[in-house]
């Protein structure tokens, strides 16, 4: 009986194997997926041009520009002459924001009133907008107390909190990026590999063969789970060694709790990709199938924004989401050397969804078969 | 007579094509089934208004400063808030996930920010920083409550002599153009639809013509009298109207369900869509015949056309803040052109000067892509 499984394990591998085209595709995209993606994703905001009109002669507009012309987020600063500029520049999206100092700014401030820094944001970049008017804001509060502190002749209170951040001190993106794409990279291939096994020899007719072959359908569905879980470890591994050699992510956790998680994680994504593969009657619709179930598991998992964002109602179907806690797993492993009982606690759902989707395949498989 | 045959070839190549979409479910199910589960996903499930951000306060000493600091937190509508007596009690928590931030008020917080002014603040916070957008929401936030709260310690504190020559302050008065509201979905599904709409362009034509190839009746196709470019173009039409189907279908959901402003006009949003799927289809159908094997055709389209659509457009992540070499490969996607072109269509109206250029390069990468298609497929069996 190993025999048996062994064979069509060997099989199956080299289906995948031997076709250049899926050998290519199955190494190349994923790594240059890895690099490019793991720099273009990110939520900070740099290098934003910017818009200034400064209708303002005195002193004080001036100090501020200053302080803002020295921060680096900034590189380039358009100055305006009039406000009809402004109205075009942001239309055509040549500046994110753009910061106007009125005539009486700096009068305003000598004379110990309120003075206005009216910032103009470009609502289609809402999200870049409002980083970079964080940034504004904090240059002013800056100069405000500097002003303030300048005129009393106080001596400068440190205003500025003690911020640390555990786990990522610079907070780089490339941190949580890398550990996440392993998950989401190990998903889609795994899940294409077990989706399209079954569907593909169905369609071009080899499937029969496989059955009329001594082998038990339980031997055939392990002869379909292992190939496709040795392929995602193995996609894996790859793309841990590129984190942590290439990306130089540090990696603080334990290597075989990371190894235990992926192993039920992978488990899972076969369990639901063989289930499409025996509902599916062509390649394309267990391609779609797999679509189908990536999609919202990659949206839902909290890799592309946060969960606590989205909506109360919406929340508890992440729970039955193998991505969700498996990026847990992964960063946590990377970045945090969580401890065994919170890798437990992330590792028991995986193997609920991974029993149940690979026993529903099975009796799905089996009643195909029958 | 002789003029009408080829057309009549074609309508013959789009009736079959038409045919094959209406009676294969997988092709209901991407015209049609996904774009309503991606649209119901891009509009709950990507959000970046910040909620419901668990935050741990540590307060060692309650004092009246302290308690004026957690109401500032308690009352944010960006935080569930857990309190304890001891940071340490709070660390395994921020280790786990369960807490994104820790606040701490030492022992001596009150006696510190209220005399002995000093170096050294003393509010601590610790974010998570496996997760770098909230953590540095955490901080800023944390930073904004207690310069506020400092700002107004100073002000009932200052002397009424030195009051005089106060000078004034600076204020910060933001105005958002076209999203008055901060709703980070205006913003966000008008990048979403592009994603979509690659979806229905080039996964569904990549799928089909390779399936052609896949099975045979490529070849069957290949041995009749119609010529390549038939047979391209009529694959390319029925698609071309799907895709364009799938398109309004997802602009009107966004204006009607997700009350999603729609400032341009409907000739703006076809030209630029309608340039948009002549992209997205030759993208298609250049993978496919050049794969002709389904699973290939398929890989190549998700990292070819999906994944830029989502990653490398300027949806969800800003171009500018990519490294130079990714803001490059970022303009040969034409999905970054349709991008700009709907936000800008939806939020700001015609505004033609950000239209014009972009539909003049989504233009000539689509000649390009057509060049390189012409050069590629012949009718050749190999």
């Amino acid at each position: 009986m190993l025999n048996r499984i062994k064979a069509l394990i060997i099989k199956e591998l080299l289906a995948v194997w031997r076709d250049k085209k899926s050998r290519v595709l199955l190494v190349l995209p994923p790594m240059l997926m890895l690099v490019i993606f793991s720099y273009a994703v990110t939520l900070e905001v740099k290098n934003v041009t910017i818009g200034i009109l400064n209708q303002d002669r005195g002193p004080y507009s001036r100090e501020l520009l200053r302080r803002v012309q020295g921060s680096p987020t900034f590189p380039q600063i358009i100055f305006l002459k009039n406000p009809q500029e402004a109205q075009h520049l942001i239309d055509s999206e040549k500046a994110l924001l753009i910061m106007h100092l009125q005539s009486d700014f700096s009068e305003r401030i000598a004379g110990g009133k309120m003075a206005d820094v009216q910032v103009i944001l470009d609502g289609r970049r809402m999200n870049s907008a409002q980083i970079v008017q964080g940034y504004i804001t904090q240059i002013v509060t800056h100069f405000n107390r500097d002003v303030v502190n300048r005129t009393l002749k106080q001596v400068n209170t440190e205003d500025t909190l003690a911020a640390r951040n555990w786990f990522n001190p610079n907070l780089e993106y490339v941190w949580f990026t890398v550990p996440s794409l392993v998950g989401v990279l190990c998903l889609t291939i795994t899940l294409n590999v077990t989706s399209l096994s079954v569907a593909r020899e169905r369609e071009l007719g080899t499937f029969d063969q496989l059955l009329v072959s001594p082998l038990l359908p339980f031997e055939i569905l392990i002869g379909k789970t292992a190939p496709a879980m040795i392929i995602g470890l193995l996609e894996g591994t790859l793309m841990i060694l590129a984190g942590i050699f290439l990306f130089k992510v540090s990696f603080w956790g334990s290597m075989p709790s990371l190894y235990i998680g992926m192993f039920f994680f992978l488990m899972s994504i076969t369990g639901i990709g063989l289930f499409i593969s025996s509902l599916a009657k062509t390649q394309q619709q267990a391609l779609l199938g797999s679509f189908l179930f990536s999609n919202p598991a990659i949206i839902l998992s909290g890799y592309a924004t946060p969960i606590e964002n989205m909506p109360d109602w919406l929340q508890p179907v992440t729970l039955i989401n193998p991505l969700r806690y498996f990026l847990v797993i992964v960063k946590g492993c990377f970045l945090k050397a969580i401890p065994e009982n919170v890798i437990w606690d992330n590792t028991w759902p995986l193997i609920i969804i991974g029993v149940s989707t690979l026993t529903g395949a099975g009796w799905f498989f089996r009643r195909r078969l029958g | 007579m002789s003029l009408f045959k080829p057309l009549r070839r074609l309508k013959g190549l789009v009736f079959k094509e038409c045919l094959q979409i209406v009676r294969d479910p997988s092709s209901i199910l991407i015209a049609f089934v996904l774009p309503c589960l991606l649209m119901f996903l891009f509009g709950y499930g990507v959000s970046l208004d910040t909620a419901n951000v668990r935050l741990g306060v540590a307060v060692e000493r309650q004092t009246p400063e302290t308690d004026q600091i957690l109401r500032a937190f308690e009352g944010s509508r960006y935080f569930e808030v857990t309190t304890a007596h001891d940071r340490r009690t709070l660390e395994p928590a921020l280790m786990a996930g369960h807490l994104r931030g820790i606040v701490v008020l030492p022992t001596d917080f009150s006696k510190i920010s209220l005399t002995g002014m000093g170096r050294r603040t003393p509010l601590q916070t610790i974010a998570d920083g496996s997760e770098p957008n909230t953590a540095s929401f955490v901080q800023n936030y944390v930073q904004a409550t207690w310069s506020t709260w400092l700002a107004r310690r100073n002000l009932t504190q200052s002397t009424p002599p030195q009051t005089k020559q106060m000078p004034g302050q600076a204020q910060v008065v933001p105005k958002v153009w076209f999203n008055q509201q901060l709703i980070s979905r205006y913003t966000l599904l008008p990048g979403a639809i592009p994603i979509i709409v690659t979806l229905v362009g080039t996964l569904l034509t990549t799928l089909v013509v390779a399936r052609e190839w896949d099975r045979g009746t490529m070849e069957a196709l290949i041995s009749t009298p119609v010529s390549i470019g038939e047979i391209l173009l009529g694959k390319f039409i029925p698609y071309f109207v799907l895709g364009m189907g799938t398109l309004y279908f997802c602009t009107l959901v966004s204006c009607l369900w997700y009350e999603v402003p729609f400032r341009g006009s409907l000739f703006a949003l076809t030209t630029a869509s309608a340039l948009y799927m002549l992209n997205a289809l030759g993208i298609g159908l250049f993978i496919s015949s050049a794969t002709k094997n389904q699973f290939a055709a398929a890989q190549a389209s998700l990292f070819v056309a999906f994944l830029p659509a989502f990653l490398l457009s300027g949806y969800l992540y800003e171009i500018s803040s990519m490294p130079k070499w990714v803001q490059h490969i970022t303009l040969i996607f034409p999905v970054r052109y349709f991008v700009s072109s709907l936000r800008t269509i939806f939020l700001a109206g015609d505004v033609w000067g950000v239209l014009l250029p972009a539909c003049a390069k989504m233009l000539a990468i689509a000649a390009l892509l057509y060049l390189l298609i012409a050069t590629k497929t012949a009718k050749r069996l190999d």
